[in-house]
């Protein structure tokens, strides 16, 4: 189908650019990207992607939004807090772009929905903040073959990875299994810039778009780490793992499991 | 010998292993820290079996778990 008037002009700095085009736009207007996480990452990223003209953002969040989460979680405003994610990152993004179709989950993405959930679509942005979820994406992602961003910010510093089938280390060949509960922090204990989930969200939306559009090198194999207080960006190489549990030539893992997000979180999660 | 930690080039005493070099360098809880040798994952034991050569290019992973 061939782009409205005010397609062409709504979109016209996307379509201008010669790698992306009229041609790249429908692409991204036939795209369709799940975010798991209305948070810190998923805002920024779910806005960008809203915004290019993504024809279907999927969003899954069990959470309400909380008054701390405004310092960070840009697609909510004052007026939405008490509200679910889902409805209000809705709400943000239907104001913004209602070339956009939004199709949401409140509620968790566990072991028994997520394989159903990233099957309709064609990228997966993980936002999520717990080690357990980003297991559980990475090993849905590989085991259904689909390409995925994750990334992970604490404080002043975060990192992130693109995988594609076939194509570079996945997160479990980076990190073998998550860390004990509360071993490490989480961004609730620890603390995080607003802006630090800004760059790292912005970067994954910008994975996306690359990725939908086929234009440029999508992070595979390397690990991007930003430091936002010494200002350093690093990609780092990274190889697969040869007896990665779940990309490797011998899985031990057939299919997605549950595991205990860090006890901390729990009790949050529940006063929340 | 030089070698390359986080893309720094630094300078250490030969024969230093790669648990020493994770003292050295400071590395806060390193049994949950990836550890790189020239794209090469290092692990376990070997950690302390592994010693460091002029020109070895050191990586170190850390979890990131925030996101919301
Ligand atoms: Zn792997």
């Amino acid at each position: 189908m061939a782009l409205s008037d005010a397609q062409l002009e709504r979109y016209s700095r996307n379509v201008i650019l010669k790698e992306i085009g009229v041609k790249g736009q429908k692409k991204l207007l036939a795209g369709k990207v799940l975010i798991v996480g209305a948070g810190g990452l998923g805002a920024p990223a779910a806005m960008y992607l809203a915004a290019a003209g993504v024809g279907v953002l999927g969003l899954a969040d069990a959470d309400r939004v909380d008054l701390s989460n405004l310092q960070r979680q840009i697609i909510h405003a004052t007026p939405d807090v008490g509200k679910p994610k889902v409805a209000s990152a809705r709400e943000t993004i239907q104001a913004l772009n209602p070339d956009v179709e939004v199709r949401t989950l409140e509620g968790l993405v566990q072991a028994d929905n997520v394989l159903e959930l990233v099957a309709d679509y064609d990228f997966v942005i993980d936002g999520t903040d717990n080690f357990p979820a980003k297991f559980l994406i990475n090993d849905a992602c590989v085991l259904a073959g689909k390409p995925f961003s994750h990334a992970g910010i604490i404080r002043f510093k975060g990192q992130t990875t693109t995988w594609v089938p076939g194509q570079g280390a996945c997160y479990r060949c980076l990190f073998v299994a998550p860390p004990p509960p509360d071993a490490v922090p989480t961004c609730r204990q620890a603390g995080v810039v607003g802006a630090l989930a800004g760059v790292l969200g912005s970067l994954q939306a910008m994975e996306a778009v690359k990725y939908l559009t086929g234009v440029g090198q999508l992070l595979t194999g390397r690990l991007l780490t930003f430091d936002a207080l010494s200002m350093d960006f690093r990609t780092i190489k990274v190889a697969r793992r040869p007896n990665c549990a779940v990309c490797g030539p011998t899985p031990t893992i057939l299919r997605p499991v549950d595991l205990q997000p860090a006890v901390c979180d729990l009790k949050a999660a529940k006063t929340a | 010998m030089d070698i390359i930690v986080s893309g720094v080039k630094k300078t250490f005493a030969e024969g230093l292993t790669v648990a020493q070099l994770l003292i050295e360098e400071k590395v806060e809880s390193p049994e949950y820290v990836t550890v790189a040798v020239n794209e090469e994952f290092v692990e376990g034991e070997a950690k302390a079996a592994r010693i460091l050569t002029s020109g070895d290019q050191v990586e170190f992973l850390y979890f990131m778990g925030g996101g919301r």
